[in-house]
């Protein structure tokens, strides 16, 4: 059989990387500094690579390189939904990026690696690849933050992602360490059969469990793995908080996924108490500390961070209907987490941010249009009907509840009502109050466009989940291959 | 369905897509288009429901005009919808005031025209979807989207203190409703994977999860009703919504809270109903009469009439709880008719606030002497809520009382004093406002109600002194649902 034929789950992959490293040494030969070429060229990329992953599709699950490397249905998914997440990215950041002069070429080849660290963290099946993909995506972000080189707050910002960060890289390699020293390999697969058939040190694998999953949660965001968060989202210029918060959160759920379902099944039952303590702190804090903030992108991180406990929520419910119900979160979450941030930058204009509460003071007086998408983000936030916020809450609440955690579902509840305090704010200063200013709102055709489609996909989702939710309960079903 | 014709389906989403195509044309820059496409859209969405009453079969109490669809595959949830004697008055009643709204609000509105009338057509149409959902999911999907455009109206066009109300109404509703959410996914997990309302209605439960699905409901339902001592959303709410949204809070959005109990907590958990029917009814009797007690002392036209809403919805959940068909027949009439009343004096204080722009009762006074032919109305009204003989006030809260004494003398003693302090709170009321001498310069200024206003009122009247007079053609339709409502809740599930 032809070596490169074997290769074909991999092509996108290896598009991207040749694409990317082109782009960066073409981008030198296009000087003028609106960057149309380099744009159209990274959007091409794009689209090639989702092209190729739909191309490439091979039923099944396939490894490759020695069991380094799996190709299946959810990776695929959870990669053709990345590009889209990607490309959404750059349309919403290109005029807000351009007139803040970053629009560079730089940013764009970062985000292309970024995208590929978490096409690798996706596809990994071994604690090396997993590790390596997570280190390319966390370096690429590292150096995007600190993107506005003349502003202390980004340049901190950087600095405290890059500290933190690098410390839970430790901790992970820490725990991975163990794991390996206990078992004796590091393929996902090969750690589970080893950790069954009951040849591995108990304590040994629970003490690198801990630092394991400290890791996977100062990477997720979740309490008390946080204090990162809202540094980072406040600091770093919006198009990058925009990055940061929504399509890696894709990658995240993949890493949790096969470290803690494919990799350490066998130690649910220490896992998933740790995961109840984390999601229910993350759900408490996020959703109560939400309240107090003015600056809706800190507002948007500590809801982050209580989204993030409801994901976990579902993971730890265990089984297809959990699993599935945490990967439709996670996607509708980067939906919704695309669209806010995406609103701050349509509203926002050369020398101003509209990140603070009072900027969306009116919007219904100054554009009906933008108020209406930004209530339907809102609401679908805080998980009311008929938008597809409240099937991903209720997808995780049925899984929670049929896996027996009637109190944690009641607790979650009650937690998502404080925050739906907060989003309900939103809406009141934008149909309630009169704007601060009359400034006319300078709306791209392109952001516009899509900032519509996002919203009403809200919408649209919300009164026909079904798909979506077959799509994401299928390919974990077919991954991990469960009944 | 009649002809193969989906009705409840036109009856939920024509007023919805009327809605829509106001927003999509011209917004508020062409509001005479949208006040014109307002009142089409409501009209049409009341005459798709005439058939519902007339095409309807009194001699069963199965479901009727059923449209069943998949809808969520996944999680087994379909598009289910369908009325019984019960339901299909309430979407006469929705569909009824519609219309009646959008023309109370013809000329008052001024601000945002094309918004707030696209708002009132979209409530309309979700909260059809609520009386007619037979799929748990649905149904809540309906139940909270209604929230929303009652949270706009409220916040954009009503008074002062509009934030405060519309904030505490929307979070207050949906506490009660995300744990009604987990006690339906505990219904779906115990009953094999389904979200029919139907099936929930034959599944065996054990007494503690009954008690606790009980109270889960209880949270969603007495809010909404509201109960006593949950109720104190609703005098904020009514007085700071414009006078639309206080119309259709009253009308209809309390008896959804009331309807839950009869289609969710009764015939699912009847032996935590019953158990727990003490609770109930002191709750109920508290509202009767310490609330009505509190209507007495009010200085405000708009929470004196809220007061009374909670004072009579304190009827209807005592109807409910007691479990004989006088009760729960006198229940649904009472609900039917606080509809009207309730609706036509809030109708009423608008039509004074729109030229006085207050609702204090201290700032008016002989108000008859310059508006004779509103003082007519006003008065009809007030006897109407005071429960008058040959008013529809009157069925409902003697059935209710009739039903009462057979279960305990002393709950009907109680809730008969209402006929007292009813007359008490509301007559004085009328006494200060329409009658005694002009009272300041204001009054004197007062012109009488236009032809607008006027036909609105003569609508209302007509429905009130109908229902008092000939109340059969309510009570017929529901009488079969109503026995086998019954039936379920005397047969034990455990």
């Amino acid at each position: 059989m032809n070596y490169l034929a074997t290769l074909s789950p991999l092509y996108a992959e290896i598009f991207l990387l040749v694409m990317a490293c082109t782009i960066l040494i073409v981008d030198l030969f296009f000087t003028n500094p609106s960057k149309t070429p380099t744009y159209l060229l990274v959007q091409i990329t794009l689209f090639g690579c989702a092209f190729l992953t739909v191309f490439t599709y091979q039923p099944g699950v396939v490894y490759l390189f020695n069991n380094m490397f799996v190709d299946d249905l959810m990776s695929d998914v959870l990669k053709l939904l990345s590009y889209l997440g990607m490309s959404m990215v750059l349309v919403y950041s290109r005029t807000y990026l351009m007139v803040r002069g970053l629009f560079t070429g730089e940013f764009m080849v970062l985000l292309l690696f970024t995208l590929l660290g978490m096409m690798v963290m996706i596809s990994a099946s071994h604690f090396l690849t997993l590790y390596m993909g997570l280190e390319l995506l966390s370096l690429s972000l590292y150096a995007m933050v600190a993107l506005q080189r003349d502003s202390a707050a980004s340049t901190e910002a950087a600095m405290k992602y890059f500290i933190l960060g690098a410390l839970a890289s430790g901790l992970l390699l820490y725990g991975i360490s163990m794991l390996y020293g206990a078992t004796g390999t590091l393929e996902l697969n090969a750690v589970s059969d080893a950790i069954t058939q009951g040849a591995a040190d108990k304590n040994l694998l629970v003490f690198g469990l801990v630092f394991v999953v400290t890791g996977l949660a100062f990477k997720l965001g979740v309490v008390p793995f946080h204090m990162w968060v809202p540094d980072v989202y406040h600091g770093a210029p919006t198009a990058v908080t925009m990055l940061i918060g929504s399509a890696p959160k894709l990658a995240v759920f993949a890493f949790v996924m096969r470290i803690l379902v494919e990799g350490l099944q066998p130690l649910l039952v220490h896992w998933s108490g740790m995961l109840v303590i984390l999601a229910v702190l993350s759900m408490a804090l996020g959703n109560i500390v939400a309240i107090a903030q003015t600056n809706l992108k800190r507002m948007l991180a500590y809801s982050t961070i209580a989204h993030m406990g409801f994901l976990l929520l579902g993971i730890l419910s265990g089984g297809l209907e959990g699993y599935g119900s945490a990967m439709f979160y996670a996607v509708v979450y980067v939906l919704m987490s695309l669209g806010s941030f995406g609103m701050i930058m349509l509203l926002s204009r050369e020398g101003f941010e509209a990140d603070t509460l009072n900027d969306f003071k009116g919007l219904n007086q100054r554009s009906p249009w933008l108020a209406l998408m930004m209530m339907l983000l809102m609401f679908s936030m805080a998980g009311v009907p008929p938008t597809v916020g409240f099937y991903a809450k209720f997808s995780v609440l049925q899984a929670a509840v049929s896996a027996g955690y009637v109190s944690l579902a009641v607790i979650a509840v009650l937690f998502s009502l404080i925050g739906a305090f907060y989003y309900l704010r939103i809406v009141k200063l934008m149909y309630f109050d009169a704007p601060e200013t009359h400034a006319p709102i300078s709306i791209q055709p392109d952001s516009g466009l899509l900032i519509s489609i996002n919203g009403l996909a809200l919408l649209v989702l919300g009164m026909l989940p079904g798909t979506l939710m077959s799509i994401c309960a299928v390919a974990v079903q077919r991954s991990l291959l469960l009944p | 369905m009649i002809f193969g014709f989906p009705l409840l389906s036109v009856a939920i989403w024509l007023p919805i897509l009327f809605g829509l195509l106001i927003m999509a044309t011209g917004g508020d820059r062409n509001a005479p288009l949208a006040r014109i496409l307002a009142l089409l859209g409501a009209t049409l969405g009341f005459v798709v429901t005439i058939p519902l009453y007339t095409g309807f079969d009194k001699t069963t109490s199965l479901m009727q005009f059923v449209e069943l669809h998949d809808w969520i595959t996944r999680y087994n949830i379909h598009y289910h919808l369908g009325v019984d004697g019960i339901s299909v008055l309430f979407i006469l009643l929705n569909s009824f005031f519609t219309p009646l709204v959008v023309i109370a609000g013809w000329k008052v509105i001024e601000k945002r025209v094309a918004q707030y009338m696209a708002a009132f057509l979209i409530m309309s149409g979700l909260i059809n979807g609520v009386f007619a959902s037979l799929d748990a999911v649905l149904f809540y999907v309906f139940w909270e989207a209604m929230l929303i455009p009652m949270f706009i109206i409220i916040g954009v066009w009503g008074g002062t203190n509009r934030v405060y109300a519309a904030v505490k109404f929307f979070l207050y509703t949906l506490l009660g409703s995300l744990l009604m959410l987990i006690a339906l996914l505990y219904l779906y997990n115990q009953s094999g994977g389904s979200f029919a309302i139907l099936d929930y209605h034959k599944l065996p439960i054990p007494l503690t999860a009954q008690i606790l699905i009980f109270i889960a409901f209880f949270m969603a339902f007495a809010v909404k009703v509201p109960m006593f001592p949950v109720h104190t959303w609703l005098p904020d709410a009514h007085v700071e919504a414009p006078t639309g949204g206080s119309v259709v809070l009253a009308a209809i959005m309390l008896k959804v809270g009331a309807y839950g109990f009869i289609r969710f907590s009764m015939p699912i958990a009847p032996d935590a109903s019953q158990q727990l029917s003490g609770v109930m009814i002191a709750l109920s009797l508290i509202a009767v009469v310490y609330i009505a007690l509190v209507a007495l002392v009010q200085t405000d036209m708009k929470k004196l009439v809220a007061y009374s809403s909670v004072s009579h919805m304190g009827f209807v959940t005592l109807g409910l709880f007691m479990f004989n068909a006088y009760g729960v027949e006198g229940a649904l009439l009472q609900m039917i008719s606080h509809g009207f009343i309730s609706g036509a004096l809030f109708v009423c204080i608008g039509v004074m606030y729109d030229r006085m722009h207050t609702r204090n009762i201290a700032d008016y006074g002989g108000v008859a002497n310059k508006m004779p032919v509103f003082a007519a109305f006003f008065v009809l009204f007030a006897m109407a809520n005071v429960g008058l003989p040959g008013t529809s006030g009157f069925v409902g809260e003697f059935m209710v009382i009739m039903g009462a004494v057979k279960v305990n003398f002393w709950y009907a003693f109680l809730a008969a004093s209402t006929l007292i302090f009813g007359a008490a709170y509301t007559l004085w009321m009328v006494k200060r406002v329409i009658f005694g001498a002009v009272a300041n310069q204001h009054v004197a200024h007062l012109t009488d109600m236009n032809a607008r206003e006027i036909f609105v009122c003569t609508v209302l009247a007509a429905a009130v002194l109908a229902m008092g007079l000939y109340p059969l053609p309510f009570s017929e339709i529901m009488h079969v649902s109503v026995s086998d409502l019954l039936v379920h809740v005397a047969r034990s599930k455990l």
